[in-house]
């Protein structure tokens, strides 16, 4: 009964004797409410805890407030992105570096408060720290991302301030304050919630808020439908236009095109991008298009099973790779070329930068004589199920084309939850995959990607001291001109070596009725409601 | 000598018509059925495109082509093509046979494996018929499909194994209309007859009764024929069915469903109805098939 | 009540059959829990850790006896990707599952029983064969693909059907659970418009199963009442001049009843497992989808939980035929 819309009920029922003022109230409440479908929803509303899906980040991000958050800027194309260049104010008012570099000092806006009315102070900020670099597993890896590693570091100044201190000179470590993860909760709230076997209260915040942020959870219903309601007494930043939020779950995509094309749905944003490419021309709809900053569609090839040790075999499957075909029939154009350019040099620090392959099977296959390959060899080609709508296809075309130099590939379709698992192992000989960072650095990318520390993300197993040196260098380097040598080596080599061929860069694509406007991407490619408002 | 069978021993007589009177049958249910006599046609039909399939097919169907990407049917391509610029005749010609093949295999075998158990089961009883209840109870317990994903998730999306999967499925149906057949007409008199004439238990049972049981089972068969396809394409919807880039029915509507709401029908359609035209003639076969073999079943 | 204790009896092996094959079938899925819930970035000591936590470094047989000790407890485990108990979420799920495979069911036997007595009194005639290309036809088509098609037709192109959002437009809020059918749940409430808006979303998802589910039916009665209608009592009612009505529905559909209760039993039991296509197709929140995004995400304790609920209802619903079957036909016994 809570959520019962009492006006358009009883509208509806009052047929046609409705009043004006009942039907001014009703658009008004339709103004304020926006309906979002999603193929997915979160799976906790805590990003602290073990498992937690990428629309549970989107619940962090609009109920927990953050330090700090990212400027705005928009792109060429009329979109508007965040501005990772531009950190500002959310929860910290103001910020100083110390004059050694090595540690800062952040201003607590005295007014916050929490969902429940409790003041925002420095012990809660470090109690959220804490808890992000203590509970393990992805959190806890994104926040070393950018130095933030012990307890030790967070210091409660006085009650509205809080310092960092730094562990070594991390251009990410400001940065890493603006990611969903250093959310900041209700410590007293949850320390009511803890036990010995759980000392971060991780099972209670699973399914219950306990943040400032400019929206709580009224509702939620896991696997079918979460609402948000807008807090209003948030501080942090300029109250939100839209009041009410409905993110419902509906796996069908034909179904979410339908929804949205009839204006049954205010938006939504994983489809296929063929829906997305008509929809955009279709001209009923607008669709939102930004390039994923720092992320890659690649063909990946494990360096530590033969052939693709020799990096004979790995330029001639870079030759083989039908770019063009998997741009129009994967990707329907909907991601920026990396293939393609003059040489295999980089021009720039820019990253994702085009490679200097293309497709060229008479190369390919006087590389495969060089590499003593010419009778060809078998191999299977793996992608996670749940990026099939590109991989599938792409892969299909990759198949059909390394036939044609000798290659028989076997395509293997691997379901998303196992996926990761089969990433770990290590096992997998040839693999399409995407990767993309939060912190839009090239030396962040290749850290995770291509050092000899072999995180799972290196899934070609590539080890290169040579290029590790470049890339240690490059993350703590001060030095502009000797930065940029750095980057520029690597990539000259990861070029060179190709231990994955990078195809393309990705879209983010939003497609939304024509009357809504505030729209913002983030790097974490969920929504933000605290932007948006509807016409 | 005279090639009818002599009437001297009714016995012998009714349990062996001469191959005249045989076709004399046919030709009666043929002109008296003319929807089966159509199911038959269209199952050779099916049947010359399973075995010929490869020669058929004016295109290769796994040769891509994205610049025809997506083109609604056409003189060049009659069906059109599909995302990759596949031509979805050829596609649908040899998809022919890998979905037949599914289908007998997996029928074929659940069908030999649960009449043999049902029949035991019912024509000894006792223990055998206990155990094999059992296991029949024990399938059918299970939610079917979800027991097919299962089975195909943990052992891998394979075309055999997609096969086993369908056919420990659809075994608890032949072991109880088997079972349940072989227990009506085990103390009947013929069989009675036949004991006393020396015939073993078993030979009785496979020689004498089984076929009785045929009929029945028939409605069965040509029943999950139909089943057996369209639980490979539910399990390509999923993601478990046979491995891209195969020719598949079922795999090529699951691909063709996303297609629909944009309005490239032509994707999902054609195979689609090729589908539904195999499924279809299966089951109206079935049904002919009983008329010719039981016909009291008819009025 | 001896009969009943005793089916329930005779239906305890089956469920141990079950428990072990489903525990057997989870533990030999090819994904690794463990790896997907260590996060996107863990190293392999994490995984371990991970694996530890969850149990999963134990034998087969220990967890398998710490199953069946939960089970004694009525735990049913938690799901490891939504992280609710398993049994809050069928218990919450079961119903939308079973509200719509009812009403798909009732909706073919509305059609298919007439259909098939309409058949088996004209055999061989052209209505027979136009029935039988009917629903044969409805039976030949996967259903994700009716069910997607019925939305693009009446959804999107007419207007006529709602939007395949789910159980209930996002206007309203559903009714106080009693017994979690919405549409019960709504009339109990006395509220009737609530009532109509659950109908409405009901309908596309409910024809796409009915359609699906009318040939066995309808081939199954008529088979049945063909095989009735041959039979000497037949003969004799109609002989002493009964009227046709009365031979036809109090003595030959009765007696034909029977085996299509029984395969009403299979149908309904194939359909509650099958139909996580169309509740994919509707956004069903159902318990079909639930097990399926469950079993490709290895994630074993939701698939073993779905599959003993099944198990269970379906033992019930054995039960219940049975009986059915002794109110229609007392000659009917039960098989020892």
């Amino acid at each position: 009964m809570k959520r019962r819309d009492f006006l358009i009920r009883s509208a509806a029922v009052a047929g046609a004797s409705t009043l004006p003022l009942e039907v001014l109230a009703q658009s008004d409440r339709r103004k304020e409410l926006l309906i979002v479908a999603n193929e997915t929803g979160p799976n906790s509303l805590d990003i602290h805890t073990v498992g937690a899906n990428r629309p549970a980040y989107g619940v962090s991000w609009v109920c927990y407030d953050r330090l700090l958050t990212f400027g705005r800027k928009t792109l060429p194309n009329g979109v508007a992105t965040y501005d990772y260049t531009r950190l500002e104010p959310e929860l910290a008012e103001s910020w100083q570096l110390a004059s050694d570099g090595m540690s800062a000092a952040f201003k607590l806006r005295e007014n916050a408060k929490f969902h429940d009315r409790t003041p925002v102070t420095a012990k809660d900020v470090k109690w959220s720290f804490d808890r992000a670099v203590s509970v393990g597993g992805f959190p806890t890896f994104q926040m070393k991302a950018g130095s933030l590693e012990k307890p030790e570091q967070f210091v409660v100044v006085d009650e509205h301030t809080f310092r960092i201190d730094f562990l070594r000179r991390d251009r990410h470590t400001l940065m890493d304050l603006a990611v969903p993860v250093p959310s900041i909760f209700n410590s007293e709230l949850v320390k009511k919630h803890v036990t010995k076997e759980d000392p971060w209260g991780l099972n209670w915040t699973k399914s219950n808020t306990a943040g400032g942020g400019a929206y709580r959870v009224e509702s939620w219903k896991p696997g079918q439908e979460i609402v948000y309601a807008r807090y209003e007494d948030w501080k942090s930043g300029p109250l939100p236009r839209i009041r009410r939020v409905v993110l419902r779950e509906i796996p069908s995509a034909g179904s979410r095109r339908a929804l949205l094309e009839k204006g049954d749905i205010d938006m939504t944003y994983e489809m296929p991008p063929k829906d997305f490419l008509e929809m955009s021309q279709g001209g009923k709809v607008v669709v939102q298009t930004t390039p994923i900053e720092n992320s890659i569609w690649y063909l990946g090839m494990n360096v530590t099973r033969p052939p693709f040790h020799n990096p004979k075999v790995r330029q001639a499957v870079a030759y083989a790779i039908p770019y063009e075909k998997i741009m129009d029939g994967a990707m329907y154009k909907r991601s920026t070329r990396l293939w393609g350019e003059k040489d295999n040099s980089a021009g720039s620090t820019a990253w994702p930068q085009p490679h200097g392959y293309t497709y060229d099977i008479p190369k390919a296959r006087a590389l495969m004589k060089e590499a003593g390959t010419e009778s060809g060899f078998e191999t299977t080609l793996s992608f996670d199920l749940g990026q099939g709508t590109v991989s599938e296809p792409a892969c299909i075309l990759i198949q059909e084309s390394l036939a044609m130099i000798g290659i028989k590939v076997t395509l293997n379709k691997i379901p998303g939850a196992n996926w990761r698992a089969a990433m770990l192992k290590k096992e997998l000989p040839m693999m399409l995959n995407r990767f993309g960072g939060w912190l839009n650095t090239p030396e962040y990318f290749f850290f995770w990607n291509y050092h000899g520390q072999n995180a799972v993300f290196n899934t070609m197993s590539y080890q290169n001291p040579e290029m590790d040196k470049l890339i240690d260098a490059a993350r703590f380097e001060a030095d502009r001109k000797k930065y940029e040598a750095h980057v520029k080596g690597f990539i000259d080599i990861a070029f060179a070596d190709v231990p994955r061929v990078p195809i393309a860069q990705p879209n983010f694509d939003v497609a939304m009725q024509k009357n809504i406007g505030g729209y913002r991407y983030w790097f974490h490619l969920q929504p933000d409601y605290r932007n948006l408002e509807k016409a | 000598m005279d090639t009818a069978a002599p009437l001297t021993s009714a016995a012998t007589a009714a349990a062996r018509p001469g191959w005249r009177e045989t076709l004399a049958h046919v030709r009666y249910v043929a002109t008296e059925n003319p929807v089966t006599l159509g199911a038959f046609g269209l199952f050779l039909a099916f049947v010359a495109l399973a075995i010929l399939g490869p020669w058929l097919a004016p295109y290769d169907p796994l040769a891509s082509d994205t610049a025809r990407a997506l083109q609604a049917p056409s003189a060049r391509n009659w069906f059109g093509t599909d995302a990759l610029g596949r031509d979805i005749l050829s596609r649908i010609i040899v998809a022919a046979r890998l979905d037949f093949g599914i289908a007998v295999s997996a029928v074929l075998a659940s069908f030999l494996v649960g009449a043999a158990l049902g029949s035991l089961a019912g024509f000894f009883g006792g223990w055998s018929d206990r155990l094999i209840g059992r296991l029949a109870d024990t399938i059918m317990a299970f939610p079917l499909f979800v027991l097919a994903m299962g089975i195909v998730a943990a052992l891998g999306n394979t075309v055999a194994n997609i096969i086993l999967a369908t056919a420990i499925i659809n075994l608890p149906f032949y072991i109880r209309v088997a079972r349940a057949e072989v227990n009506v007409r085990r103390n009947a008199g013929y069989v009675d007859a036949a004991r006393l004439a020396g015939n073993s238990d078993l030979r009785t049972l496979a020689v004498h009764v089984f076929p009785n049981v045929l009929p029945p089972m028939m409605v069965q068969i040509s029943l999950n024929m139909g089943w057996a396809i369209l639980n490979a394409a539910g399990l390509s919807f999923i993601g478990l069915g046979v491995r891209p880039p195969e020719a598949e029915w079922g795999i090529m509507v699951a691909e063709g469903a996303t297609y629909i709401i944009s309005g490239e029908w032509w994707v999902a359609l054609f195979p689609g109805a090729t589908l539904m035209l195999a499924v279809f003639c299966f089951n109206l076969l079935g049904d002919g098939l009983r008329d010719i073999m039981d016909p009291r079943m008819r009025t | 009540m001896r009969l009943i204790g005793r089916r329930l009896a005779g239906a305890v092996p089956s469920l141990i059959g079950v428990l072990i094959v489903t525990f057997l079938l989870t533990r030999a899925l090819p994904g690794d829990p463990a790896a997907y819930f260590a996060g996107p970035a863990a190293t392999r000591e994490a995984v371990e850790q991970i694996r530890v936590q969850l149990g999963l470094d134990q034998s087969l047989a220990h967890q398998f006896a710490l199953y069946l000790r939960d089970l004694a407890k009525g735990d049913l485990g938690s799901s490891l990707s939504t992280g609710q108990p398993v049994l809050a979420e069928i218990r919450s799920r079961l119903p939308a599952s079973l509200e719509l495979t009812l009403c798909g069911l009732a909706l073919a036997l509305a059609v298919s029983i007439p259909l098939g007595v309409l058949a088996a009194t004209r055999p061989g005639s052209w209505i027979d064969h136009l029935c039988r290309v009917l629903a044969t036809a409805g039976v030949s088509l996967p259903t994700f693909f009716t069910g997607l098609l019925l939305a693009y037709v009446f959804y999107f192109l007419l207007g006529l059907a709602p939007s395949p959002l789910g159980r209930l437009d996002v206007a309203f809020s559903p009714p106080p659970a009693v017994t979690g059918f919405y549409l019960v749940d709504s009339l109990i409430a006395g509220d009737a418009e609530l009532f109509r808006a659950c109908a409405k979303q009901l309908v596309l998802p409910a024809v796409t199963l009915a359609l699906f589910v009318m040939a066995p039916l309808m081939r199954m009665t008529r088979a049945s009442m063909l095989g009735v209608l041959s039979s000497d009592f037949i003969r004799t009612a109609r002989a002493s001049g009964l009227p046709r009505a009365t031979v036809l529905y109090r003595y030959a559909l009765r007696n034909a009843l029977l085996p299509v209760v029984t395969t009403l039993g299979m149908v309904f039991s194939f359909l509650l497992g099958s139909n996580v296509l169309v509740e994919k197709v509707f956004a069903w929140p159902g318990i079909g989808s639930y097990a399926i995004e469950a079993l490709v995400a290895s994630d074993y304790a939701p698939v073993q939980g779905f599959v003993l609920a099944m198990a269970l209802l379906y033992v019930a619903l054995n039960l219940l035929i049975d009986m059915l079957y002794g109110v229609i036909d007392p000659r009917a016994g039960i098989e020892s």
